[in-house]
């Protein structure tokens, strides 16, 4: 935001925002994987992260839902440092790897997470709907596809109608027909107010999103709306504008 | 509420898992009727089998929950727990709670194939070798759990059951009573848990009096798992590096 914002808007824009992250540092191993990154997630939206694999956006989602130690920096989300107890309500989290019990059959995983989260007794059936796995509902996830696994896990993400919906590369592995039909829902669940935080390292969901966030070796090298990035680069492709950008 | 619903979350686990049932509840029972016939008296069985209906149980279980939780810790289930509302205490009670029922069930199957069928005979109650017998069970799941927390692979937390519970078993007194052994060693047994259970079951075997040593005995037990399950709380962090 500038100098002339009127303080009107500087509270509403602070308000419209679900999670700002402000020059956050992440040391792993030695090496510092985020470094001193700052953005905002609004509500109502979706918010894509994109860059290669090993570029950081693990660290950066994990910090987000306040299990990463950092080194520096803040995340705030719903006003709240992250990982607040307040927040372990309000956000949805789903990560990389499926983060459900192999040996639990779906509605087993749902039962038992939606109860530590003491979602309503319709929320089980509600997920299983909006991630289309109404027909696996007693199946074992260990005899799951890869695909299946990974909606399972976002089904959990979704349970208890969460604010913050922070989910990992939900759509790895996925027929293109599912993964149209994740983003029709993920677009749904902003359309209801919800913040989602999407990351991706497959450049062709860019478009998808309302706001892009591409990151780069612990950086960000850009945040803005697709076509922002479009125009500023000067190509039709979210790809080209991304090595654009590199390039720079 | 989150400890139940964890409790609940496990045994449906082992639900599906027919052939981890099984070994569980069945392998002491079978291992002690191994050992009756090995000894081929019943005499000489009597004499180690209370300390065994301790030492299987310990071990089956510690074995069990450090896999267990590793694997919790590994796959990234528990990553998800700790950004959702239940404590860490919670999840571990509801360990204990799910795998202090197997415990139950294992340890009255063994005791009731030793008193009857293999000829154990004991002259304190069988309420109280079943509660200590169970007591050990925890204790073993306790510190497979705070075990688990040092181990990066499951083949690792496999090799801890050789390094943390066979030096148990060893200076337990069941090959050699503690008192007859070198005064290191036996200065070594006096703080390790495993003894103390092993010298309750012999005392609940050989005598029905509860006296102040068997209920200090008792207390050493459940002093121990819970300081080991408390320990294990601290190994699990919300914020990883």
């Amino acid at each position: 935001m500038d100098l002339f914002d009127s303080p009107v808007e500087v509270i509403i824009q602070h308000m419209s925002n679900a999670v700002s992250v402000d020059r956050l540092r992440v040391v792993r191993g030695g090496r510092e994987v985020v470094r001193g990154v700052g953005f905002d997630v609004p509500r109502g939206s979706v918010t894509g992260l994109l860059g290669p694999s090993g570029c950081g956006k693990t660290t950066l989602l994990r910090a987000v839902v306040g299990v990463q130690v950092v080194a520096s920096g803040g995340v705030t989300v719903l006003g709240h440092p992250a990982g607040s107890p307040v927040l372990r309500r309000r956000i949805g989290y789903s990560t990389q790897s499926p983060s459900v019990y192999a040996d639990l059959t779906v509605a087993e995983n749902l039962r038992y997470f939606a109860s530590i989260l003491r979602a309503p007794r319709g929320d089980v059936d509600r997920v299983l709907e909006e991630v289309g796995l109404k027909g696996n509902v007693d199946q074992l996830v260990t005899t799951l596809s890869g695909g299946e696994k990974s909606r399972a896990s976002l089904a959990v993400a979704l349970l208890g109608k969460p604010e913050v919906i922070v989910l990992d590369e939900p759509t790895v592995g996925l027929d293109p027909v599912l993964r149209e039909e994740l983003w029709l829902l993920f677009h749904r669940l902003a359309d209801a107010g919800a913040a989602l935080l999407v990351s991706s390292h497959v450049m062709d969901e860019a478009a998808r999103c309302d706001r892009l966030l591409l990151m780069r070796d612990g950086a960000l090298l850009a945040d803005d709306t697709p076509d922002a990035l479009r125009a500023q680069t000067g190509t039709p492709d979210l790809e080209q504008a991304f090595l654009a950008l590199v390039r720079r | 509420m989150n400890t139940l619903a964890t409790a609940k979350r496990i045994l449906t686990q082992l639900r599906h898992d027919h052939r981890t049932v099984a070994l569980m509840v069945l392998l002491p029972s079978l291992l002690l009727v191994l050992l009756r016939y090995v000894f081929d008296s019943e005499q000489a069985f009597s004499r180690a089998a209370p300390a065994l209906l301790g030492v299987f149980p310990f071990t089956i279980m510690f074995i069990v929950t450090s896999i267990t939780t590793l694997r919790e810790r590994l796959t990234a289930t528990l990553e998800r727990l700790m950004t959702m509302p239940i404590g860490k205490i919670d999840l571990l009670l509801g360990y204990a709670l799910a795998f202090g029922l197997v415990a139950v069930v294992q340890v009255a199957v063994a005791a009731t194939v030793a008193l009857t069928w293999l000829g154990l005979g004991i002259s304190g109650s069988v309420w109280l070798l079943l509660v200590i017998a169970v007591l050990d069970a925890l204790l073993g799941m306790a510190l497979g759990l705070f075990a688990s927390a040092f181990a990066r692979t499951e083949f690792q937390a496999v090799q801890f059951m050789p390094a943390i519970v066979m030096p148990q078993v060893l200076l337990c007194g069941l090959f050699v009573p503690r008192d007859e052994m070198a005064t290191v060693l036996d200065r070594v047994s006096d703080v390790l848990p495993l003894s103390y259970a092993v010298d309750a079951l012999t005392q609940v075997t050989t005598s029905s009096e509860v006296d102040g040593t068997l209920i200090r005995n008792l207390l050493v037990i459940a002093g121990c798992a819970l300081v080991a399950l408390l320990l294990g709380a601290a190994t699990l962090r919300r914020r990883t590096p």
